[in-house]
């Protein structure tokens, strides 16, 4: 539990170290905000357009395999701690390896379909 | 546990953190130069240019911080707080010998990976909220890449777990032989691999991509908010390194490990960071796609192969 106390301090120090470095930023540095100076960058033209555009958004269907995924990996970690146990080992290896076989031909598939390709 | 030893706990983790990052820095800096057959930074400090970094941090506190007039406004300025401040946790959490570390808790494997999977939060922040059209396909770039990669690199680290059967980094320790080299080597390979991808690091630096999109997600921070996002990234390498000794390599093992076993551990993890900073010198840049194939369909399946090792290795020699 006391490592948890630790933790929070951590925490907090990380907080007040920004927090620090900001103020030595404002003691320091010069502000001269200019209108030019806060335009979107551009490679140096001026912006056309605003920062909203239509973008595909590519990466949903690895957001949806990595979800799938992730539930998979949320069992995994207490399965690490039951293993050992004589009446459950074998039990849950098989059990496991039915469940991850599953997500294996459903990521198969995925590529198959070529679902899995950055266009 | 008293106050004081809370305050020293986390004055140590904060001095671990703001020191071993520039250590990795300016190693990257000489080594990355002496393999190109440069010198590298020579003149701050005197010696061999040791100070180069310090005089870095100096002359960033010193430009002027701009908020872009289009970004949204708050976002756009705490999201360097949350690239950095995970980090910090991460290190507060890892072992350095048997029952010493900054912050001691149970299921530290499973706290490190969560707190550096906050961390990829502030380069989704800060490439949306900058409303800059690189910063947006940078930030496209990085929610699938870190996705992709966040994944095998969970998965590794459940081998690893399940093969000492706890959560705890520092049991995971005391469990590991050395033949362990061999039989997590799959899972190793992975998760080195998945972490230089999580750090945005060549040959997976696509998300900032220099020559394509500027500097992705970071390509409107100025001054001392972008160099915090700089700073995240070697703290990341520092991370990522001591968690490589730690879960693969046995952490403090070796000869004398009751005196010296931390420097074992330190040793360890900085041969990780140069073998991170040697492959940013010696690999081109992966293609967007390429990125994806070889997460998908090299690392997720040999992931799950290191998996099936593992639980039959512990099931039939418990």
């Amino acid at each position: 539990m006391s490592g948890y106390v630790v933790f929070g301090a951590t925490v907090l120090a990380g907080v007040l170290l920004f927090l620090a470095a900001m103020v030595a930023r404002r003691l320091l540095a010069p502000r001269a905000v200019t209108a030019s100076g806060t335009t979107t960058y551009e490679s140096g033209v001026d912006p056309i357009g605003s920062g909203w555009a239509q973008v595909r958004v590519r990466y949903v269907v690895f957001a949806f395999l990595y979800v799938i995924f992730a539930v998979d990996a949320v069992y995994l970690f207490p399965w690490a701690l039951v293993l050992r146990e004589e009446h459950l080992g074998p039990v849950s290896l098989v059990e496991i390896g039915v469940f991850v076989g599953i997500l294996l031909v459903g990521l198969a598939h995925a590529a198959r379909r070529g679902l899995l390709r950055w266009l | 546990m008293s106050v004081l030893e809370i305050v020293v706990r986390t004055v140590s983790a904060l001095a671990a953190f703001l020191v071993l990052p520039l250590l990795v820095g300016q190693t990257e800096h000489k080594v990355m130069a002496h393999m190109q057959g440069r010198l590298g930074p020579m003149y701050a400090g005197g010696f061999h240019g040791w100070a180069q970094l310090v005089a870095d941090g100096v002359k960033f506190v010193q430009k002027e911080d701009i908020t872009p007039r289009a970004a949204d406004r708050w976002v756009f300025r705490l999201a360097p707080a949350v690239a950095l401040v995970p980090y910090l946790l991460a290190i507060a959490a890892i072992p350095v010998m048997p029952g010493v570390a900054a912050a001691p808790v149970p299921a530290s494997a499973v706290l490190v990976l969560a707190v550096v999977g906050i961390g990829i939060l502030g380069t989704l922040m800060a490439g949306w909220a900058s409303a800059n059209k690189y910063a947006l396909v940078g930030a496209m770039r990085a929610a699938a890449q870190l996705l992709s990669y966040e994944l095998p690199m969970v998965l590794a680290v459940a081998s690893v777990c399940i093969a000492a059967g706890t959560l705890s980094l520092d049991t995971i320790v005391g469990a590991w032989h050395w033949w362990w080299l061999g039989w997590q080597l799959p899972g190793a390979v992975v998760f080195l691999v998945g972490a230089v991808a999580e750090l945005q690091r060549p040959p997976f630096d696509m998300p900032v991509a220099d020559s394509e999109i500027v500097f992705g997600p970071y390509t409107e921070y100025t001054g001392l908010r972008f160099a915090f996002f700089l700073l995240s990234e070697y703290a990341g390498i520092v991370v990522m390194s001591l968690l490589f000794a730690v879960l693969y390599l046995g952490g403090w093992h070796g000869p004398f490990a009751d005196q010296v076993g931390w420097l074992w551990t330190a040793l360890k993890g900085f041969v990780v960071a140069v073998v991170v900073i040697w492959l940013r010198v010696a690999w081109p840049r992966l293609r967007e796609d390429q990125l994806q194939r070889l997460a998908w369909l090299v690392l997720v399946p040999l992931a799950v192969a290191q998996l099936v090792l593992t639980g039959v290795v512990v099931v039939v020699h418990p």
